[in-house]
């Protein structure tokens, strides 16, 4: 008898559907409904202006072949213009990360009293909450144009994700060991020495690592408003209509970061 | 006690091997070497840089108190901010899955596949955002259109390479079962690895869209739409007070927007 | 009835695997296939379903020759042969439902897969299936929560979903403790014959191949050396298979790590 093939037997012609990953109906349906009015709506309200972006397409194939080849031609020019986001990323990198180490410390919740928590952690999110770009304006306005400008943001830079990262560390780590030292009598700097220092330097490494390869990237585009490096070149370039200029630049852009991405991740693999 | 014998006395004991002080040595002169030339070869005016700190401070001065004047046109632009990011973040994922399925070995048809696809996100994460963003303002002009654009080709690299890590750490189990029934590539791709990849994806795309909220604060300022604009406007006529509304208005922004993307991976997870 | 001939398979330039295989399973018999670990048990049964690529030889499946099929032709051969795995290869985030309606995906079209409207003949099959092996009212849990040997009856399912002309297990008990592994063993060998199965298990614990299967073949080096009635496998037979290696632990469950000794 072959029972199990015809599948013949009390549940026949009970029903199954698959359980909906949202449960209720109004979430589900409204959801999906409020998709469809979004879409709808920006559409409609965003600002397009659609004669100029059917000017795009011919104008994208003019650019494209003035692109076309890469003029590596004012290679002066970008040589300088490397170096000098290169010497910003790396100052910025150095200089924030030996800012991040204290100020990690002050935001640490199991470290720090409260009020110097709160600094700490203001500080942080300062930090992080504006793009690049709009610190490195500031400073420009305040230091003038140039690579200082680019310093000073991408230090802050640095002290928001360095900071943040490595003070969550701290919170992580082994409190015994904070025990032990302060029970053989440690001092408050000489217990971070022995308990905190080594357990979270090797992560300050590899952020150290990233962090240089982010400013790298970074230093890049502050240039665009002003601050200094590779990022002016190019904004001139595309100013003058120089697009082969660009792209020769561009290109570069994109080959020197993936090389430091190589070499950033060689250096942590090694040392983790 | 313990006695002290003669054999314990007079060893010497060192943190760090020789070979280990060599390099640690070396690592220290090439870094030092590497400071002082940059410091002395960059093109830093020092007068102005013991003159920063009053620098700053004078400008922090001159953005208090914030001018609220302009209120209603920030919080348009505010809006047309989030709908850049948002709107760019829902398009991108029709893009960045498929090029992540080719871009994991596992999935991927070919190795021609696998390097166009790895291709792809290679130059779509190099390109800054804003980069981008001033190539499509040349194409099409300043508006939305080329923000979104801009948020778009960057967001690519990555979601579609997390994503394409995200299949290829997957468990090959489930889709050797499939297989084994005899389902076609589609059906094993449905039931073996989207299951599986899921949760990352909600993660992935949800953290993508706060980091796209602040990318598209700037975006104005070369012309792509949104606050950036406003911005790039006020600080071109020295409204440092409307300056300092709108730097409240991108925090409070941002900060929403940390506080929606923790809560949403909280419900997915 | 399958048809193995002369199947060898080789890694690169290795030594092969599988030397020429021979092995013939009627209608309805219950199978077992022991031998040490890289004997080439497992090589052996996927190769039926191709799982892994045969280098030479011949596989018949109710006459139909399974080797060089390709494409739709090999995904239709794959849906005549359930396979039930070691790690029972569950899909675990969906539920148990959608885990055995997996059996049918040879069968229904991507739309149906991706809506999950399956006919309702397989969602009868389904609970039947289900009911029979005691998971119905699993049927919208999540695979992941359930124990080993509830999972293993999810696989069982899904592979007799697909209404196979053969069943293949791959040592479906390894994973499973000695309770449970006999429930396992009972349910194989009375569901083949319930359906009419042909079944071959690969298993290492041999006590149990001894009780629940009707022939017992025995593999070394991917070679066959012993095929007969449980009742003809001795001390000798067991020597032969595992002579020289530690045979594996008799109350079964955990795979024990066992080196391989070569006859020199």
């Amino acid at each position: 008898m072959n029972e199990g093939r015809s599948g013949a037997g009390p549940l026949t012609g009970q029903r199954w559907k698959k359980p909906p990953f949202i449960a209720s109906p109004w979430l589900r349906y409204g959801l999906l409904l409020a998709v469809v009015v979004y879409l709808y709506w920006t559409f409609n309200t965003l600002p397009f202006n659609w004669e100029r972006i059917a000017e795009g397409l011919p104008r994208a194939a003019r650019i494209f072949g003035g692109a076309f080849p890469p003029s590596f031609e004012r290679g002066e020019l970008m040589w300088t213009g490397f170096k000098e986001s290169f010497q910003i990323a790396f100052l910025a990198t150095l200089l924030g990360v030996f800012l991040s180490i204290p100020i990690a410390l002050m935001a640490a919740k199991n470290l720090a009293p409260l009020p110097i928590y709160l600094l700490g952690r203001g500080i942080i999110i300062l930090s992080r909450s504006f793009h690049p770009v709009i610190v490195a304006i500031l400073f420009v306005a305040a230091v003038g144009f140039g690579p200082l400008a680019g310093i000073l943001t991408l230090t802050l830079y640095s002290i928001g994700f360095v900071a943040k990262l490595l003070a969550e560390k701290v919170e992580e780590i082994d409190w015994g060991q904070m025990e032990a030292m302060r029970a053989a009598g440690a001092g408050f700097f000489k217990t971070l020495i022995y308990a905190v220092f080594p357990q979270i330097l090797p992560r300050q490494i590899g952020l150290s690592m990233y962090q240089l390869d982010s400013n790298l990237r970074a230093s890049a585009v502050v240039g665009i408003v002003g601050a200094g490096g590779i990022g002016s070149t190019l904004m001139n370039a595309f100013g003058r209509y120089d697009y082969d200029f660009a792209f020769a630049i561009l290109i570069l852009i994109v080959g020197v970061i993936l090389v430091s991405e190589g070499i950033s991740g060689w250096v942590r693999k090694k040392i983790w | 006690m313990v006695e002290q014998t003669a054999e314990f006395t007079g060893r010497p004991w060192t943190r760090y091997s020789r070979k280990e002080r060599w390099i640690r040595f070396t690592i220290y002169f090439v870094t030092l070497f590497a400071v002082v030339w940059a410091i002395r070869d960059i093109d830093i005016f020092w007068p102005w840089v013991w003159d920063a700190p009053t620098q700053i401070q004078n400008l922090g001065s001159r953005m208090w108190p914030p001018e609220f004047e302009a209120w209603s046109a920030i919080m348009n632009a505010m809006l047309e901010t989030v709908h850049i990011a948002t709107l760019s973040t829902m398009l991108t994922i029709f893009i960045a899955l498929p090029v992540s399925y080719i871009a994991a070995q596992n999935t991927t048809p070919n190795r021609l596949t696998l390097w166009i696809g790895r291709f792809i996100l290679v130059s779509s994460r190099s390109v800054n955002t804003i980069i981008w963003a001033l190539l499509f303002v040349a194409i099409f002009g300043p508006g939305v259109l080329a923000g979104i654009l801009a948020v778009m080709f960057r967001s690519v690299g990555f979601i579609g390479k997390l994503m394409g890590e995200a299949i290829e750490e997957i468990d090959r189990r489930p889709v050797e079962a499939m297989e084994a029934t005899g389902a076609s590539r589609m059906k094993v791709v449905l039931f073996g690895i989207v299951p599986q990849v899921m949760p990352a994806f909600f993660a992935i795309v949800i953290l993508r869209w706060d980091i796209n909220i602040r990318e598209s604060t700037v975006l104005g300022l070369v012309g792509a739409g949104g606050i950036g604009v406003l911005l790039q406007g006020s600080i071109d006529t020295f409204a440092w007070q409307t300056v300092a509304t709108i730097l409240l208005a991108i925090i409070v922004l941002v900060l929403l927007g940390e506080a929606l993307t923790s809560m949403l991976r909280k419900k997915v997870l | 009835m399958l048809e193995i001939s002369n199947l060898v398979k080789r890694y690169g330039n290795d030594q092969p695997v599988l030397k020429g295989l021979d092995l013939v399973v009627e209608g309805n018999t219950v199978v077992s296939v022991v031998g040490a670990s890289g004997a080439g048990k497992s090589t052996m049964l996927r190769c039926i379903n191709r799982l892994v690529e045969p280098t030479s030889g011949s596989i018949k499946l109710n006459g139909r020759e399974q080797v060089n099929l390709r494409g739709a032709n090999l995904r239709h051969a794959r849906r005549k042969i359930g396979m039930v795995f070691q790690g029972f290869n569950l899909i675990d985030r969906l539920t148990v439902m959608e885990n055995v309606l997996a059996g049918r995906l040879g069968y229904v079209s991507l739309y149906q897969a991706l809506t999950r409207k399956f006919p309702q003949t397989d969602i009868d099959r389904a609970f039947h299936l289900m009911d029979r092996v005691g998971i119905a009212h699993y049927a919208n849990k999540r695979a992941d929560e359930l124990s080993g040997g509830e999972r293993q009856r999810v696989g069982v399912v899904r592979a007799l979903m697909q209404e196979p002309e053969i069943l293949l297990a791959d040592e479906p008990t390894a994973s499973l403790d000695p309770k449970t592994s006999e429930q396992i063993m009972v349910l194989l060998q009375s569901l083949a014959s319930e359906l009419s199965l042909p079944v071959l298990i690969n298993i290492h614990n041999v006590s149990q191949a001894r009780t629940y299967t009707d022939r017992i073949v025995g593999l070394r080096n991917g070679q066959m050396i012993f095929d007969g009635t449980p009742g003809e496998f001795n001390q000798e037979a067991l020597d032969a298979i595992y002579g020289g290696i530690e045979p594996p632990d008799e109350t079964g469950g955990e795979e024990q790590p066992i080196a391989e000794a070569r006859t020199p």
